[in-house]
This record gives C-alpha cells, sequence and structure tokens, in this order.
C-alpha cells in the first residue's frame, strides 16, 4: 500500500485522492454553488438540491450543521467548501476562524501577528492527538 | 529563435486582487505589500516580454473534481476571467499564442511529459492576480499569456523534481521556435500557508526564507524538497510551491537575483515573489 507519511502533521486533512473519490459528491456539490444558478437552486430546495448530487446522509447533514471540520472529515476540500462559505457570505478568514474554533477576530490577530507559529505544531504527539 | 530571459516567482493570493479591483491598495493593511512590487513593474516596463508562460494552479474553476490533470497547457486563442462566486475579475482577456503553446505541447509530450491539451478555459485568480501585480491595471494586458494550469488541490502534486525537469523541457520547447521572442516565466502560488482544519494559519518564516535563497542559488536542493517537508513545515497548502521550481527549471543553474520581497500576511497567507535573469 502507499506510505502516507503525511498522517502524523497536526490538524491538518491532506485532501488525497482516497478522500477525493470519498468526497467527489460532497464537493461536486460546493463547486455548483460557485455560480449563481447553483446558489439560486440550493436556496430554494437545499435538500432537494443536494440529493440530486448523490450526497450522503452524513455529508448533507455536515452541511446543514455548517460544520466546516466535519466537511473536510467527510472527504471535503477547503477549495470546494469555501465555495458553500462565499455562499453564506464567508471569506477564507472567516472559515479559518471557524475551523479552527478561536473566532474570526483572535484569527486575524493572529495573522497581522505573523500567524501560528511552526513550533509545537509539526507533529501530532506535540498536539496530544491519536496518529 | 525564441528565449527565456528571466523568471518570476509569485504569490497569487485571491485577497490581493480583490485589493487591487477595490481600489485598497493605499489601505495601511495592504500598502507595504504592493510596495513590494513597485520595482517589479518597472523591471517588468523594462523587459518587455512578448510572451508570459505562466505556471500556476486552478481552484476549482476550469476543473471541477470529476477531472483533475496534473499539468494542463492552454492552447486557445484567449481565456476568460472566470466568475469564482464574486463574479468575474475586472481584468482584461488574456490572450495567447497559440501557435506557440500548440508547438511547446507537441514538444512535450514528445519530450516524454503526457501532458492535458486544453482548448477552452477560464482563469482564475491563480492566473491573474500575478499578472496584476506585475501590471497594475492596463486596458490591455501588454503580452501574451501561455497559461500551465499544474494540480496541486488534491494531494499529491507531482514532485518537486518533475516540476523543475518540466522547467527544463519548456526551455527546450521555447528554444525550438523559431520566431524571435522573449519569453518570462512566471511560477506562482505559495508562500507557508494552511488555509483549512484546525492548524489553519500556519506561518513558517524561517522556511519560506530558506526556499527563497534556493531559489536564487540552488534550485536542484529545492527540486528534492519531499511533499511531506513542504506540508508540514509550509503548512498544508504551502506544497504549491512546486510550481516555482517549474520556473526555476527553465532557467539557468545559476541566475542573476534582480529583486527579492517577502511580507506576511497577505489574508492567511506568508507573500514570495523574486525576479531572476538568465545570464548565458
Amino acid at each position: 500500500m502507499v506510505q502516507k507519511d503525511y498522517e502524523d502533521i497536526p490538524g491538518t486533512f491532506v485532501f488525497d485522492a482516497d478522500r477525493a473519490r470519498v468526497g467527489y459528491h460532497l464537493n461536486q456539490f460546493c463547486i455548483s454553488l460557485g455560480k449563481a444558478a447553483g446558489r439560486e437552486a440550493f436556496a430554494a430546495d437545499p435538500d432537494g438540491y443536494m440529493k440530486s448530487f448523490g450526497m450522503t446522509e452524513d455529508q448533507m447533514q455536515a452541511v446543514r450543521d455548517r460544520d466546516w471540520n466535519r466537511i473536510l472529515e467527510l472527504g471535503g476540500n477547503i477549495y470546494y467548501s469555501s465555495k458553500l462559505g462565499a455562499n453564506d457570505g464567508l471569506s477564507f478568514q472567516q472559515l479559518a476562524g471557524l475551523m479552527t474554533g478561536m473566532g474570526h477576530e483572535a484569527y486575524r490577530d493572529m495573522m497581522l501577528n505573523g500567524g501560528r507559529t511552526i513550533e509545537g505544531n509539526r507533529y501530532k504527539k506535540e498536539w496530544k492527538e491519536e496518529e | 529563435m525564441a528565449r527565456i530571459t528571466a523568471g518570476v516567482a509569485c504569490s497569487h493570493v485571491p485577497a490581493i486582487g480583490a485589493a487591487i479591483d477595490l481600489g485598497k491598495t493605499d489601505e495601511d493593511y495592504w500598502k507595504p505589500l504592493f510596495k513590494g512590487f513597485e520595482k517589479s513593474k518597472e523591471w517588468i516596463a523594462e523587459a518587455k516580454p512578448d510572451v508570459i508562460f505562466m505556471v500556476y494552479n486552478d481552484h476549482c474553476t476550469a476543473f471541477d473534481a470529476s477531472v483533475i490533470p496534473t499539468f494542463a497547457l492552454g492552447c486557445a486563442a484567449e481565456f476568460q476571467p472566470a466568475d469564482e462566486g464574486w463574479g468575474p475579475r475586472p481584468v482584461p482577456v488574456v490572450k495567447n499564442h497559440g501557435v506557440m503553446a500548440s508547438h511547446i505541447a507537441q514538444s512535450l509530450i514528445l519530450d516524454e511529459f503526457d501532458i492535458t491539451v486544453m482548448n477552452e478555459m477560464e482563469v482564475d485568480h491563480g492566473l491573474t492576480v500575478p499578472l496584476s501585480l506585475m501590471f497594475g491595471q492596463p486596458e490591455e494586458w501588454p503580452c501574451l499569456v501561455i497559461p500551465l494550469a499544474v494540480n496541486v488541490v488534491m494531494y499529491p502534486a507531482p514532485t518537486g523534481n518533475r516540476c523543475y525537469q518540466l522547467g527544463k523541457a519548456i526551455r527546450r520547447a521555447v528554444e525550438s521556435f523559431d520566431e524571435d521572442l522573449n519569453v518570462v516565466i512566471f511560477g506562482t502560488g505559495g508562500m507557508s500557508h494552511q488555509l483549512q482544519y484546525k492548524r489553519a494559519g500556519l506561518i513558517n518564516q524561517e522556511w519560506d526564507q530558506r526556499f527563497l535563497d534556493m531559489m536564487e542559488n540552488d534550485p536542484v536542493a529545492a527540486s528534492q524538497i519531499p511533499h511531506v517537508e513542504y506540508m508540514r513545515e509550509a503548512g498544508s497548502e504551502g506544497v504549491e510551491m512546486v510550481m516555482w521550481s517549474v520556473m526555476r527549471g527553465a532557467l539557468d543553474e545559476t541566475v542573476k537575483p534582480v529583486h527579492r520581497f517577502y511580507h506576511v500576511p497577505a489574508s492567511n497567507t506568508a507573500v514570495g515573489h523574486l525576479i531572476l535573469e538568465n545570464t548565458e
């Protein structure tokens, strides 16, 4: 089997070919929101529109909950899920505030102060996360 | 014959494009960033490239999740700026040197780089933001642009070495084109950034500066950086810096550094920029 030497990076979902396969229908749904026709159809009938993409119930629930991290865990990718964010009026930076759990203001201040340091953020064991 | 005279490395953060389009370049947040490109604008006005070979990545604009080509070369006559959810950027249409593009496609494939040919394609901020940074807001882009889209959205992106070798093949393709043309190659994206999940916001200035040093002085070492190092040290989205190695591979091993600029932050990202000239 292919070695996934990146699975020990903390707080990170690498969107690899496996996740692209699992998340395909969810991602196609998100991408469709980049165009006005998709946004309108989603607003008119959220569940019917999501079902038309063949998404799993878990994926649809994550979208209903706007659980941005769960969307990634179920095969979503940030470049795609950001289209759902834009649909809701959220910028990349606001999404990052939500995904990190820091909130937008604290996240923005962290970026203005040079961003999240690499020290203590290289390995899951430094975060006491399971590998 | 056509010649590659210089390379430009440049971030493509979408918020930079929005700042230009909305007239915010003089605001305190953005001013230091745009100051770093003043010299670049002067340089490119002087260098007057006929053609820019633009190595960039698409952000699910030309490609949705159904088709993910590793290398896709634009051969269409022109490329419209795409609607990425907020309406198309108010920038000129990107015009191609179609004859040269299809020559390069043929040359690359026979040189064993199995690229995808795009006879129709919209382009997003990945391609237009570097043009805006270098040229400002002209009515028309002052040169032709050949786009090469590289997959860096789905892991794995092509390896640094593959990108570096592709740069060499692009140089061979350009130099076997008969028309007398001044070509500047761009490698875009980066530098350190992570847009997703709980570690979002990662910036590693020390690593970025080392990478800039390598781009100037030791491109072979840069081409050997494994993906896991990019992702661990420069953030999961930092891996897109492999595109800089395509640009660097198309230049001489020893180059003349003309300009270097680094700035944190633009939105979620560390911005890096280099201008390197061929001397041979």
